[in-house]
Order: structure tokens, then sequence, then C-alpha cells
């Protein structure tokens, strides 16, 4: 575990060392190009901003993406019930991965009001697709001799889909959650961007406008930094989550983990 | 439970000890009333695309019989297993199974990975409603049957090919069906696993007298196992030879070195050759 995270932090350490010495070495203006070191002391002076600000667009994130989760799996089995629904259907949730966040926004404020449920539905419009297709996905991979086994034994369409569908595509439920996990973030920042103002306080896409009219590079920096670590430790909640649900039974996760 | 032996035979110990005392097999006419009986007329089944899996099949098997199904590879013996287990219906001809009760077996052992040995031997009473403590004691009676008592607690990937071979078998046991359906069961596990599993497979049909219908490619099971014997043609599979296989109803292990066997695994390799295998 230490081992395995050596090569990457001594890459890390690499990067940020030629960083440092190449924005030194060619004098490029902090607001163009800050130094790492300029990055950390900017972080820790605003370090309460920031984490006031994390919270702020988690919270909309962890909300955004647990709708996607309750609704992408939901759609998923409506679409699985039947060929007919998924082909007149499936093509509209695709419009979901296509449609441009920043441009409806507005509309969100319209109807959900400025703040963090139009940022929450953002994070959830831009976070459900994935859940959607792997779910389908996993429905339909479902063992063809366990599905005649339950229509041996008489079982409901019901049963079927609770003791036997749904289990079964818990694996790639939990790749598209893991996927959703880090759109979910990603939506909430957008969503923030043009719908973020609000009396309830302001999110990291708050902090990243904020910073970049005022031409702190460094606070930009530093946001973004907080931004990739919030969108981080939600995929790995979301990675253990599905790791410690799937280890006593899916061959996968023994060899499919990287 | 189970005995897998002639109580005279000179045998070493069963290789899967049960938690009872071994019982003696019921008389014969005690176990034919808990078969079914099966009967196909003029069966015929052909696929999208043209292949013609069977046709013109013809097929009557009794109470409490052992049938093995032999044929060639592709030939449509799953096929018409499945019509037997009512998965599938026929294009023509007539499907009966007389008796009700059926379970199926198939080459892999097919279970729920995220459920226990125990969860998934009681899963067939589950889906027919049974309260959980009645189906779970059910379940643990079938898995001593199959001599797995102590694995039951265990995940399918924790398991053995063997011993996930046996939960297949329990769960399919745990309906009590009057017609076992067995589609090449132990084709993939090696061949040790394979005799033992042979074994107890007779000693259970011994001890429960359930109609068997069991599919197989291979010669020597078919001898051991079967009372009778129907060869099948390669595509589109038609039955070509219907032999006894006249080795008494008591099978040890001991058999397979006799030369009652080798005549009797003679007499189903010049079967199937002739049905050009
Ligand atoms: N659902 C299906 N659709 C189309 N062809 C099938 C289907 N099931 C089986 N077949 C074809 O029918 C033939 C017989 O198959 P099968 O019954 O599985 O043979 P066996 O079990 O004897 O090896 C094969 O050629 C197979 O490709
Ligand atoms: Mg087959």
């Amino acid at each position: 575990m230490i081992r395995r995270a050596l090569a990457p932090l001594a890459a890390l350490a690499v990067l940020l060392s030629l960083w440092e010495l190449a924005v030194r070495a060619l004098h490029v203006p902090a607001y163009v190009l800050p130094p790492p070191s300029a990055i950390a002391v900017a972080g820790g002076a605003e370090a309460s901003t920031l984490a006031a600000a994390a919270f702020c667009t988690g919270r909309a994130a962890l909300l955004g993406f647990a709708l996607s989760a309750v609704i992408g799996v939901l759609v998923a089995v409506v679409l699985a019930s039947s060929r007919l629904l998924e082909r007149a259907l499936y093509p509209y949730t695709v419009f979901l991965q296509t449609v441009p966040i920043v441009a409806i926004a507005p509309i969100l404020v319209l109807w959900f009001g400025a703040g963090f449920r139009s940022v929450a539905v953002s994070a959830l419009i831009v976070s459900v697709f994935p859940v959607i297709a792997n779910t389908l996905a996993g429905l339909r991979s479902v063992d063809p001799a366990l599905e005649d086994l339950f229509r041996l034994y008489g079982a409901t369409p019901t049963a079927t889909l609770v003791k036997l569908r749904l289990p079964a595509a818990v694996p790639q439920i939990v790749t598209g959650l893991r996927v959703a996990a880090g759109l979910a973030v990603i939506g909430a920042i957008v969503g923030e961007f043009v719908a973020g103002y609000s009396e309830e306080g302001a999110g990291l896409g708050i902090t990243v406008m904020a910073a970049n009219r005022q031409l702190r590079t460094d606070l930009l920096f530093a946001a973004v930094l907080s931004a990739s670590l919030l969108g981080l430790a939600m995929f790995g909640a979301v990675n253990l989550a599905g790791y410690l649900l799937l280890r006593r039974w899916h061959p996968s996760e023994k060899s499919d983990r990287s | 439970m189970i005995s897998s032996r002639p109580p005279s035979a000179p045998q070493p110990r069963s290789p899967f000890p049960s938690a009872t005392p071994a019982k003696p097999a019921p008389a014969v006419l005690e176990s034919l009333a808990h078969g079914a009986s099966v009967r196909l007329a003029g069966v015929r089944r052909a696929f999208k695309g043209g292949v013609v899996a069977i046709d013109g099949v013809n097929l009557e098997v009794g109470l409490g019989e052992f049938v093995a199904l032999l044929g060639p590879s592709g030939c449509g013996k799953s096929t018409l297993l499945r019509l037997v287990a009512g998965l599938d219906q026929p294009d023509e001809g007539a499907v009966e199974v007389v008796g009700g009760g059926v379970a199926f077996v198939f080459q892999d052992a097919h279970l729920l990975p995220w459920r226990t040995v125990l969860e998934n031997v009681a899963l067939p009473l589950e889906l027919a409603g049974i309260r959980a403590g009645d189906r779970l004691a059910e379940a643990r009676a079938a898995i001593d049957e199959v001599g797995l008592g102590d694995a039951s607690g265990r995940r399918p990937a924790e398991l053995s090919g063997g011993m996930r071979m046996r939960v297949s078998l329990a769960r399919a046991l745990v309906t009590r069906p009057r017609l076992l359906l067995l589609d090449e069961p132990f084709a993939a596990l090696d061949e040790l696993t394979r005799h033992r599993l042979d074994d107890q497979l007779r000693a259970l049909w011994l001890a429960q007298g359930m109609t068997v219908l069991f599919v197989t490619h291979s010669i020597t099971e078919a001898a051991y196992l079967a009372q009778r014997a129907i060869v099948f043609s390669s595509r589109p599979a038609r039955t070509v030879a219907d032999v006894p296989v006249d080795l008494g109803r008591e099978r040890g292990p001991a058999i397979r070195t006799e030369a009652s066997f080798a005549r009797a695994t003679r007499v189903l390799f010049d079967a199937l050759e002739q049905a050009g295998a």
C-alpha cells in the first residue's frame, strides 16, 4: 500500500520542483502561473474560506449524486422492463450527456431559485447518464441460465428483478456511480458559475470566479485544487463502498482493482 | 441420509460422509411413487436462422427411471432438455410431463455469487413463497445430503468447482423434484471429482426415486449411472438407439473395472458410432 503510493508521490515531487524552478527561472508573472509554493501559501491563508466553499459545493454535489443514483437506477429499471420502452426512451437519456449545462443553468435558476437547489440539480443532470447507462447494461447482462432457473421456479417479474437482476447489476451500478461521483462535483461547480450566487454561502465555483476577476491566480489554483480533492474524495468514498459491498462475491473485484 | 454403496459391497467408506447414518435404499415400488413420467411425440424444434435442432423425436421415460441421453455435441440434447423442462416450446409435436416437480442442473453451477451456500440452496423454496424457517431447514437437509454441511455459510467464490456443483445439485434437490434434469452437469470437473459426484447422484436417486434425465457425452458415465441410455444422431437429433444398461441397481466404483461394465460401454460406443458422432 505504502510502496504503491511511493512512485506517484515521487513523480509529484519531481513535477512540483520542476514547476517551481521553471516559473522562477523564467520570471513568469504570478498572475499567469504562480509557483506551487505561492499556491500553497494562498491555500493556507484562505484555508477557512476554501473549506467553507468546499463544504458548500460538496453538499450540493452530494445531493446531486444521491439523486443521480436513485433516479438513474429507477430510470434504468423502467427502461429495462421492456424493449419497446428502451427503444423509445433511451435516445433521450443521451441528451442528458450532451446538454450544455451552462446554457440551461439560467432555466434552473428560474425553476429552483439561485443557490443550493439549482446547483444540486445541475450536478444531477451532469452525473445521471453514466448511472443509467451502466445500470441498464448490468440489468441486461444477467446469466441466461439463472433467468431460466428463476422461470423454472415460477418467479414473478418483481422477484426476478429484486433477487436476480438488480443484485447481478451491482458491479456495473457501482462503476456508473464511480463515474457519477466525479461528474457530480464538476456539475456542481459549473452550476455555481451561473446559479451559485445566493445568501446561503459561496461554493468553490464562486471562489474560482472571484479569484479570477481579482487576478489572484494563486487562490484560483488553490480553489481548483480543492475542487479536485473534493471530487477525489467522493470518488474514493464510492470506490471504497463498492469494494466493501462486492469483495465477498464479485470475482473481478479481486483482479480488476488497480 | 444417503447410502452411496450397497451394504454388502466391500467398499471403502463414502467419500462424502453425511451427518446422518446411511439408510438402505427404499424398495423399488416405494420409489416409483416419487418419480414423474415423460413423453415426447414427434417433437421438432427449429431455431430462427434455419437450424433444426431436433426433429421427429419420440421418447418415453417411465416413473423413477434413470436415463442417460448420449449424443455428439451440438446435436440438440440441451434443446431437448429445455423442452422437457418447459423452458422452451416445440414447433411441432407434444411434450408431456406427468407428475410435475421439475428441477434442472446446468453444466456449470450457476449460483448467485452474492448469496451463501445456504441461501442459494433455499432459493427455489424462497421463490415458491415458503416461510424462512421452513425453507432454511429444508435447505440444510439438502446441503447435508450432498455432504456440504460445513460449507453452508460460505459464498460460491470460496468453493472449489466440485463443491459448487454439489451446491447446484442441492439446490435442485431441495424442492424434492419428481423429475431431475441434468445437462452435462459434471463435464467441467476433473475425473476423480466427477466419479465421486456420479456415486453421489446415484445414491440420491436410489434414496429418493425421482426420474432422472442425464445428458452426457461420456459413454462410461452413461453406462455407470443409467439404467437405460438413449443415443441421438447428429443434428437434427433423432433417437437412433435405446439401450438398457444391464448392470443392476446397486453399483459401486469397483464395477468400472469389471467385464460387464466394459461390455455395456462397448454397446453404447457402437451405438454412438452408428449415430455418426
Ligand atoms: N436459442 C438458440 N437459437 C439458435 N440456435 C440455437 C439455440 N439453442 C441452440 N441452438 C442450436 O441448436 C443446435 C443444438 O444445440 P444444443 O441443443 O445446445 O446441442 P447439444 O446440447 O447437444 O450440444 C446447435 O447447432 C445450436 O447452435
Ligand atoms: Mg448442450
